[in-house]
C-alpha cells in the first residue's frame, strides 16, 4: 500500500466565511459616535417658597427666542451671528463697565488669585421656537464661552484649551466657569 | 559574457492568498469592538440640528435615549404627523418618561447612576414644546445630565 501524507485541509473557502461575518456585522451594527451639547439641569425646586437668589441686574444677560425663532439679548434685537460677540463682551467685560457683570477675585487652586466673570447668561424660549434655531443658540453660546477659554489659555499658558493637561484645564475653567442657565419655561401655563 | 537564463515557462505565478482569512477576520474583530449593535428600532424620523461646539459622549453604556420626531411614514397613518417621543420600542407620552427613566437606571450599576446621560435626539423642526416638557419631567426626575445631541456642521 502506498504511503499516503496527511492530507492538508482546504483552507480557500476560509477567506470567504470571513467575509460573510464581516458583512453581517458591518449591516447589523452601528458606529456613530454620540456628539452634542452637554448640559446640566438645574435641579427642580424642592419646596414652593423658593427662595430667591438674588442676582444683580448687571450680573445677568437674558437671551430670548420667540416663536418666530428672533432673537433678543441684553434688551436688543440681534442675529444669531452677533450673540457671540456680545456674550464674549458681556462676560470678560474688557472696560470694567459698570453696566456690564461685576469681578470678583477668586483664589484659583495651583493659579492664584484672579478676576472671576460673575456674569450670567440666561436663555429664554417659547413654546413655539424650533428645536434647529434653540441649539443654534445654545452653540453660539457655547463657542462665546469656549473662545474666551481659549484667549485665557492662550495668554496664560501659550496654548489652546485643548492642548492644556487635565489641571491647567481644571484652572481655566475656575477661571471661566460655563454659567448658562435654562430658564424655567415661563408659558408653561396648564399643568396636568 | 553572462546570459539571462529563461527559467520555467512564463505567465502569472498565482497570488499566495492564504493569509487572506486572518486579514479578513482582523477587519471583523476591528469591527466587533468599536461598533455597538443596533438595538431599538427608529419609528420617528430624526434630522438632528448642526452645531459646531459639540463633544463626544464619554460613556456609551451609560446614556439612554430619547427620540423626538415626526413618525416614519408606515406609522404616520396610525399616528398622524405630530412629532411624537419615542422611548425604546414605541410611541410614548411625557408622563411615561419617569418610568422610563427608572427602568433605565436599574439598568446601570449602582457605581455609574449618577453619570447617567440622558441623550435627546429630537428632529430639527421640532418645536421647543415638547423639549421643554421632556425637560421639566427630567428634571423631576432628577436625571439631570443631558445631552442634546447633534451632528458635526460647519458655521455659517
Amino acid at each position: 500500500m502506498a504511503k499516503r501524507g496527511i492530507q492538508e485541509i482546504n483552507a480557500g473557502s476560509m477567506a470567504d466565511i470571513a467575509f460573510l461575518l464581516l458583512i453581517f456585522w458591518l449591516t447589523t451594527t452601528t458606529m456613530d459616535v454620540d456628539k452634542g451639547l452637554q448640559r446640566r439641569l438645574p435641579p427642580m425646586p424642592e419646596t414652593e417658597n423658593q427662595t430667591d437668589i438674588k442676582i444683580n441686574q448687571r450680573n445677568i444677560i437674558v437671551v430670548k427666542i420667540n416663536a418666530n425663532d428672533r432673537l433678543m439679548a441684553g434688551g436688543e434685537a440681534l442675529d444669531v451671528s452677533q450673540l457671540k460677540d456680545k456674550i464674549i463682551e458681556f462676560i470678560t467685560n474688557p472696560t470694567n463697565d459698570e453696566k456690564l457683570p461685576e469681578k470678583e477675585m477668586k483664589d484659583i487652586e495651583g493659579f492664584g488669585q484672579y478676576p472671576v466673570s460673575k456674569g450670567l447668561v440666561s436663555l429664554q424660549n417659547d413654546r413655539g421656537t424650533s428645536y434647529d434655531s434653540y441649539i443654534k443658540v445654545q452653540n453660539e453660546i457655547v463657542r462665546a464661552f469656549n473662545e474666551i477659554r481659549d484667549d485665557f489659555a492662550m495668554s496664560k499658558f501659550n496654548k489652546k484649551y485643548a492642548m492644556l493637561d487635565e489641571t491647567q484645564q481644571k484652572i481655566v475653567r475656575d477661571a471661566i466657569p460655563q454659567s448658562i442657565s435654562e430658564a424655567e419655561p415661563k408659558d408653561v401655563g396648564k399643568r396636568k | 559574457m553572462a546570459k539571462f537564463v529563461r527559467k520555467g515557462k512564463g505567465g502569472m505565478p498565482s497570488l499566495n492568498t492564504s493569509s487572506l482569512p486572518d486579514i479578513i477576520f482582523m477587519l471583523l474583530f476591528f469591527f466587533m469592538v468599536t461598533t455597538t449593535l443596533r438595538d431599538t428600532e427608529k419609528l420617528v424620523m430624526v434630522k438632528l440640528p448642526e452645531a459646531t461646539e459639540i463633544v463626544k459622549l464619554e460613556r456609551k453604556d451609560l446614556s439612554s435615549y430619547i427620540n423626538i420626531g415626526t413618525p416614519i411614514l408606515s406609522k404616520q397613518g396610525e399616528y398622524g404627523t405630530d412629532a411624537r417621543i419615542q422611548l425604546n420600542d414605541s410611541f410614548k407620552t411625557v408622563d411615561d418618561i419617569r418610568d422610563f427613566i427608572a427602568a433605565e437606571r436599574e439598568n446601570k450599576s449602582e457605581a455609574d447612576r449618577n453619570f447617567m446621560t440622558v441623550s435627546i435626539k429630537a428632529d430639527e423642526n421640532v418645536r421647543m414644546g415638547i423639549i421643554t416638557d421632556v425637560k421639566q419631567e427630567l428634571r423631576r426626575c432628577s436625571a439631570l445630565k443631558i445631552m442634546y445631541s447633534a451632528r458635526s456642521g460647519k458655521v455659517k
